[in-house]
């Protein structure tokens, strides 16, 4: 969108030696979190089994980059496919269940009830199934991170302003027409906007699973971790995650502020 | 009257009920007629059923009793020869403002299968009409980048695109302030005259009605049917001096006794 990258354009147009802390803020308060760690570890002499300090965690993940790397690879791959997976198949039930009222009233109470269910609950089920490994992690993430999709997409469609619905519907249109004229267009920030909760949820799930029924992925490598009292490597795991949070995350918010730039705009006219 | 013998819109004794057999009576009894190329007000109080009247004529409900006729056919489903604005915009914030206008050409069955093949040709037709309801050059802007008497203009637009026999106002100026509202009234006594249009306008605003119409219908109370027809007198083409005229004011003043009747009579 041209706006957008009018916008962006604009920004790098104020005076250079002013600081700009607000961009500058998430690293300070990051960079702050760490000392701030370091300090108390140092001021509570805590032992590194117990809670070791930044610098040992650091420490760990270049001692351990090899393994750190594979596993976060592992990681990355199961929840990017069961996220991908989530999408697709969250856009179709989303669009199906927001298409007419009584399959939107049949269908949410079935929903909120499969979502009310812990997922986690699913993972020895889905091992009977598949076995342990990459397939339940997939699995997991895919079943934790789809819900808030649908509910997101079938909202967006259900919400039409019904006298957007009546100026269509006055000149012949069919379901199909409003559909694809209106709901869709109209539901994509929602969509897109879900993204970002689901990605998050996704590695919930892959790491879930990967912890109780995986020899593979940062799950696995922090429970084995654990289990022989190598903390820091756990941290490591835990910092690890962090970052592919974030970095998916970012994304996200990325690719809704592209697709959607209207959205933003139209509610801020307001 | 010659029009009457032919009338474009017919609604006859019509009863229409909202949420099943106990819900909202909207309208009983409700006749009218409004003949080809003539343009009709219709006041009354609020929730008499205007809206509801709008929707029979569309074909966007379907009344429980009585019959609507437009242009010689029983409604029983949306008509497309019709062109709707209603007071709020509903413009889609995802399209320009000439898609939005060209909206209703993908839509209606005579002109979606030609549209693309002929964009150019559509594409400036709208600008026509943007360029005669004074938008011209803001056909690439998007509706919020309007402001909320310019979107006004743009419905207008996208109503009239399919050149329908038939326009249908609910209160579309209802938001505007008071000189956007003029000039509004200016344009849309321009198109009617110059298109030969046939208008309904729904209005809460009785200078407006007296000012714009050849003919106005007052709605009781709800359940709404028409209490009386006036037909203007006022020649046209008419200027917006006419409002300060004694003859005006007095018409004016008429419709709101009738209207303050209608009300403390429910
Ligand atoms: N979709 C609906 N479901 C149930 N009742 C409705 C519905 N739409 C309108 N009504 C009822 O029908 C009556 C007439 O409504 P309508 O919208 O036609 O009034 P109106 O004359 O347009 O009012 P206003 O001048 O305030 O716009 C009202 O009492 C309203 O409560
Ligand atoms: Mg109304």
């Amino acid at each position: 969108m041209s706006i957008a990258a009018e916008n962006a354009a604009a920004t790098p147009a104020k005076p250079l030696a002013r600081i700009n802390w607000v961009a500058l803020a998430p690293w300070l308060y990051t960079i702050g979190l760490f000392v701030l760690w370091e300090l108390l570890v140092i001021a509570l002499e805590m032992p590194p089994t117990i809670l070791p300090a930044p610098s040992r965690v650091f420490q760990a993940i270049l001692q351990y980059w090899s393994p750190i790397w594979k596993n976060s690879l592992q990681t990355l791959y199961t929840t990017t496919l069961g996220f991908a997976i989530a999408v697709v198949a969250g856009l179709g039930i989303g669009l199906f269940i927001g298409w007419s009222k009584t399959i939107y009233a049949g269908l949410y109470p079935l929903m909120i009830g499969f979502n009310a269910i812990p997922k986690v609950a699913l993972v020895p089920i889905l091992v009977i199934w598949f076995g342990i490994g990459t397939i339940p992690a997939v699995l997991t993430a895919f079943l934790i991170s789809f819900f808030p999709i649908v509910v997101n997409v079938a909202t967006g469609l259900a919400t039409i302003e019904p006298e957007t619905e009546d100026v269509l519907r006055a000149l012949g249109a069919r379901k199909m027409d409003i559909m694809l004229k209106v709901g869709i267009p109209r539901s994509m920030p929602y969509f897109f906007g879900s993204l970002k909760i689901a990605i998050t949820l996704a590695f919930v799930g892959s790491v879930v699973s990967e912890t109780v029924a995986s020899n593979y992925g940062l799950g696995n490598m922090m429970s084995s971790a654990q289990s022989q009292f190598n903390v820091p490597l756990v941290f490591a795991g835990l910092l690890m995650l962090a970052v592919e949070g974030i970095a998916m995350y970012a994304l996200m918010a990325w690719i809704e502020k592209r697709m959607t730039g209207w959205a933003h705009r139209s509610t801020m006219a307001q | 009257m010659a029009h009457l013998v032919s009338p474009l819109v017919s609604i006859e004794n019509v009863d229409m009920r909202y949420g099943g057999a106990n819900g909202t009576l909207a309208v009983s009894g409700l006749s009218m007629k409004v003949g080809k190329g003539e343009f009709a007000a219709v006041v009354g109080p609020s929730g008499c059923g205007k809206s509801t009247l709008m929707k029979l004529v569309t074909g966007l409900h379907i009344p429980q009793g009585g019959g609507v006729i437009v242009a010689g056919k029983q409604v029983t489903e949306p008509v497309s020869i019709v062109g709707m604005a209603f007071q709020n915009p509903t413009m889609l914030p995802w399209r320009t403002t000439l898609d939005n206008i060209l909206l209703p050409l993908e839509i209606v069955e005579r002109h979606r299968h030609r549209l693309r093949k002929h964009k150019a040709e559509y594409v400036e037709k709208a600008e026509r009409l943007l360029e005669t309801v004074g938008l011209k050059g803001f056909g690439s802007k998007f509706p919020w980048q309007l402001s909320g008497g310019m979107q006004q203009r743009a419905n207008l637009c996208r109503a009239l695109i399919h050149e329908p026999e038939l326009l249908m106002l609910d209160e579309p100026f209802g938001a505007l302030d008071a000189f956007t509202r003029e000039e509004l009234w200016c344009v849309i006594r321009d198109l009617h005259a110059a298109q030969g249009v046939t208008i309904v306008l729904v209005t809460h605003d009785l200078r407006e009605a007296t000012f714009l119409a050849d003919r106005i219908f007052v709605m009781s109370a709800r359940p709404g049917r028409v209490l009386k027809e006036h037909v203007v007198p006022f020649a046209r083409p008419r200027e917006l001096d006419l409002m300060y005229e004694k003859g005006f004011n007095d018409m004016v003043h008429e419709l709101h006794g009738e209207i303050a009747q209608a009300r403390v009579a429910a």
